[in-house]
C-alpha cells in the first residue's frame, strides 16, 4: 500500500482517564506495525502533527459531560468515515456517569470552592446517546488485543471478531472453577461480556463488570441467586451493578430494583 | 504598539487535555497560562457512601497511565485508618509492581513522548524511521515494566488483583522469577539508553525550587515515608493539609497547589533525585555522575536524564526484590473498618500522590482529599514558562512555542488526573 493511500486513523478524548488510548501504545509488539499499515492523522497524546480531515477511522475514549463537548463530537462525526467509541466511558458513561444518579450542584460544591468557576452538564453520557456510533469496544479499560483486531478488520473490509457472550464461558475457556458456585462470591461473569479473558476470577476474585452488560442479561435471576445463596444484601447489590458502567441500560435498571 | 499571541489550543504529547497561552505585548511578557479544561469528573464526590474496599478500583480510574498510584495510596490511607501494617513480602511485592509502573511511565513519556523534542520530531513513529533500534529498545523496556503489572496485577492498566491489605491472590515464585532475564536485560539497555539522552542538546535553565518527596529511612522512597523538602519541611503524611494548601484559579479544572507560607514547590523525579540520591543504589549514583548529574539537579530539561536513573533504580530494586521472593502464607491482611481517618501517600512517577479518607464504623466512606502530582506541579511550570519566555522574546513564535511545550513536557503533566486539571496561547501585543 502506498503512502498516499494509506487510511487515516484519529483519536480522540472526552471524560476519562486516558487508560484506553493508552492501550494503543501499550501494543509494544505491534505499534510500529500499526503504524506502517495506517497513518495516525490525529492523536494528540502520541503527535504533534495534526492532518486535516476527513478520517477513515476515529476511535473516541470518554464520554459526553459538558456542553462544549457534546458540540465537538458532533464535529467527530461529521470528519470521520468509521467511529468507533472505546472503553466504558464512551460506550456507557464511565465512573463518572455515577453523577446521574445525583444533584450535580452538590457534586461541584463538594469539590470546588468556587463552583462559579465550573461548567459542567448535570449527566455523564455514551458517545451513542449524542451521535451514531458504527462499532464498540468495551472494557474499563478496552484489551488492547480487541484493538488490535478490531483495526485490523477494519482496514481489510471484515467483520471485527468480538465475542458477545458472557465471561462465564471466559472463565470456561480457561479452566476456572466457579467461585460462585462454590463460595458464593459475588461475581458479576454470568451478565457481563467478555473480553477481558476474566482476569478477575483467575486472581480469585470475583468480576466487577468491566465490560458492561452482555446481550440479553439476566440480571434479575442473578441478583436474586446472590441473595438467597451468597447471602448478599440490597445496598451490595446497587453497589455492585453502579460501577464502570453504571448507566448501561440493564445495570442501571437493576441497581435502581434493589434501592 | 506590536502584540503577539503564542497559543496551542490543545497541547500534544501529554496525557489529558490542556492549553497554553502566552501574551507579549510591547517585546514584554504580559501573560502565562497552562490552562486545564479536562472535563472535571467528581471522584471525591462520588466515593461518598462506597464501601472502603472499593476505593483503590475506582480510584484507580482517576488515570490510566499511573493506576497504582491510586490504588496504593487509597490501600494505605485506608489501611491507616483501621490501624493495619502491610510488611514482608506483601510490602516487597507492592514495590515490585510500583517499579513497574515507574518503568512503563517513565519510559513512554522519556522515548515516546519528550525524546522527540530534543530531537526536532514530532512524535515516536517518525523519530523510529531515522532511529529505529532506539525505539524497538525502548518499546521492550516499556513493555517489561507492562510485564510485571500484569504479572503481579492482572493487567497492565487498571489492574485487578490490589487490594486494601494486599493482594486478592499472590504470584507463584517461579512466576515472579520468570522476570529475572528480561529484567537483567533491562538494567543493561537503560544504561545505554542513558548514554544516548546524554548526547541530547539541553537548555541551561537551573531554577530555584523548593522541592518536595517522601523520604524513607532505611530505602529509596516509594510507598512510604515522610514529607520532606530543600527548605526545611519534614512532616508525617497525616500533616500534608497543615502544610499544603490548596486554592481554585478561574482558567483551570486543577486546583493549585502552594506551601503554608512560602511558594509553589516541586514534585517529582527531580525532586526525589535531589532529596534521595544517597539512597540511590551505586550504580545509579556512578551512572548519573557518568551522565554529568550532580546530586541534585535544578534544570527541569534534564528531567528525561534523571527519569532515566529512576528507570535504571526500578529495574535494580525488581531485581534484587524478585531474587529473594517467597510467597507469603497469606495473600492479604485482614483489614475490618473502625470510624477514623487515614492518610496514604505514594510516590507516582509525577510525583506525590496523596490520599486522605474518613470512613465510619461500618467502612462507609464519608469523606474524601486526592491531591495529584500534576496539580502540585501547575503552578510551578507557569513559573516555569514565564522564566523561560522572558529571556527568549527574540525567538520566532513557532520556536517559542516549541520550547514552551517542552518545558510543559519537562513535568511528564497528567492532565487527567489533575482534575479536580492543558492547551498554549502566545499573544503578543
Amino acid at each position: 500500500m502506498s503512502v498516499a493511500t494509506k487510511p487515516k486513523l484519529a483519536v480522540y478524548k472526552f471524560a476519562s482517564c486516558d487508560g484506553c488510548q493508552l492501550s494503543l501504545l501499550d501494543c509494544e509488539d505491534e505499534l510500529l506495525a500499526v503504524a506502517g499499515e495506517v497513518e495516525i492523522a490525529n492523536f494528540p497524546e502520541a503527535s504533534r502533527a495534526v492532518a486535516p480531515g476527513p478520517y477513515d477511522v476515529s476511535l473516541v475514549e470518554g464520554s459526553i459531560t459538558t456542553a462544549h463537548d457534546a458540540e465537538r463530537i458532533q464535529q467527530v462525526r461529521k470528519e470521520s468515515r468509521v467511529v468507533v467509541t472505546i472503553g466504558a466511558c464512551a460506550t456507557a458513561g464511565g465512573i463518572q456517569a455515577l453523577r446521574n444518579f445525583k444533584d450535580v450542584r452538590e457534586f461541584i460544591s463538594l469539590v470546588y470552592a468556587r463552583p462559579e468557576y465550573i461548567q459542567t452538564l448535570a449527566t455523564s453520557t455514551a458517545i451513542a446517546d449524542h451521535i451514531p456510533v458504527d462499532f464498540e469496544l468495551r472494557g474499563c479499560p478496552i484489551n488492547k488485543y480487541q484493538l488490535i483486531e478490531l483495526i485490523s478488520a477494519l482496514l481489510r473490509g471484515r467483520k471485527p471478531n468480538i465475542p458477545k457472550h458472557s465471561v462465564c464461558m471466559e472463565c470456561k475457556f480457561r479452566g476456572t472453577v466457579c467461585m460462585t458456585v462454590a463460595r458464593g462470591t459475588m461475581c458479576l461473569g454470568p451478565v457481563t461480556q467478555a473480553g477481558c479473558g476474566a482476569i478477575c476470577p483467575s486472581f480469585d476474585r470475583g468480576c466487577y463488570g468491566c465490560f458492561g452488560p452482555k446481550e440479553t442479561p439476566n440480571t434479575s435471576s442473578l441478583s436474586a441467586w446472590l441473595k438467597d445463596n451468597g447471602d448478599k444484601r440490597p445496598d451490595e447489590l446497587v453497589r455492585a451493578f453502579r460501577g464502570f458502567n453504571a448507566w448501561a441500560d440493564a445495570f442501571r435498571k437493576e441497581s435502581e430494583a434493589h434501592e | 504598539m506590536s502584540e503577539r499571541t503564542i497559543k496551542v489550543d490543545y497541547l500534544a504529547r501529554v496525557e489529558g487535555e490542556g492549553a497554553m497561552y502566552v501574551k507579549i505585548k510591547d517585546n514584554k511578557l504580559e501573560d502565562v497560562k497552562l490552562k486545564i479544561f479536562e472535563p472535571p469528573r467528581f471522584f471525591e464526590a462520588f466515593l461518598r457512601g462506597r464501601d472502603f474496599r472499593e476505593a483503590p478500583d475506582i480510584t484507580a480510574r482517576i488515570c490510566g497511565i499511573c493506576p497504582i498510584a491510586y490504588e496504593l495510596g487509597a490501600s494505605c490511607a485506608m489501611e491507616d485508618a483501621c490501624g493495619v501494617t502491610v510488611g514482608g513480602q506483601l510490602r516487597e511485592l507492592r514495590r515490585l509492581i510500583y517499579c513497574g509502573e515507574w518503568i512503563e511511565s517513565h519510559i513512554l513519556h522519556m522515548a515516546m513522548l519528550h525524546a522527540p523534542d530534543f530531537l526536532g520530531y514530532q512524535d515516536a513513529i517518525r523519530m523510529a524511521k531515522d532511529h529505529p533500534g532506539v525505539v524497538r529498545d525502548a518499546l521492550r523496556l516499556k513493555k517489561i515494566g507492562n510485564d510485571i503489572m500484569v504479572i503481579l496485577g492482572g493487567r497492565e492498566i487498571h489492574p485487578i488483583n490490589l487490594c486494601v491489605g494486599g493482594f486478592y491472590k499472590v504470584p507463584k515464585k517461579r512466576e515472579v522469577r520468570a522476570l529475572m532475564p528480561d529484567l537483567e536485560w533491562g538494567r543493561e539497555a537503560t544504561i545505554s539508553l542513558i548514554k544516548l539522552i546524554k548526547t541530547f542538546p539541553m537548555p541551561d535553565f537551573k531554577q530555584d525550587y523548593e522541592f518536595v518527596a517522601m523520604r524513607h529511612p532505611k530505602e529509596y522512597a516509594i510507598i512510604e515515608g515522610r514529607l520532606v523538602s530543600n527548605k526545611g519541611m519534614d512532616i508525617p503524611i497525616r500533616d500534608y493539609d497543615k502544610t499544603l494548601v490548596e486554592s481554585q484559579v478561574p482558567h483551570s479544572t486543577a486546583l493549585h497547589t502552594r506551601v503554608v507560607g512560602r511558594d509553589t514547590c516541586h514534585v517529582g523525579p527531580l525532586a526525589r533525585y535531589s532529596l534521595n540520591f544517597d539512597q540511590l543504589t551505586p550504580l545509579c549514583r556512578q551512572t548519573a555522575r557518568e551522565a554529568g548529574l550532580g546530586p541534585a539537579c535544578f534544570n527541569p530539561f534534564q528531567s528525561i536524564l534523571v527519569r532515566g536513573i529512576e528507570v535504571l533504580y526500578s529495574f535494580e530494586e525488581a531485581i534484587r526484590i524478585v531474587g529473594q521472593y517467597e510467597e507469603p502464607d497469606a495473600p492479604r491482611v485482614e483489614v475490618n473498618p473502625r470510624a477514623a481517618t487515614g492518610y496514604g501517600c505514594t510516590e507516582a512517577p509525577r510525583g506525590i500522590c496523596y490520599h486522605r479518607y474518613t470512613i465510619d464504623e461500618g467502612g462507609v466512606i464519608r469523606d474524601v482529599k486526592i491531591v495529584s502530582p500534576t496539580a502540585v506541579n501547575q503552578p510551578t511550570i507557569e513559573r516555569d514558562l514565564r522564566r523561560f519566555v522572558e529571556p527568549n522574546l527574540g525567538m520566532t513564535d513557532e520556536k517559542l512555542q516549541w520550547h514552551c511545550e517542552q518545558a510543559i513536557r519537562n513535568y511528564d503533566p497528567c492532565i487527567s488526573c489533575s482534575c479536580h486539571f492543558l492547551k498554549l496561547t502566545v499573544d503578543r501585543s
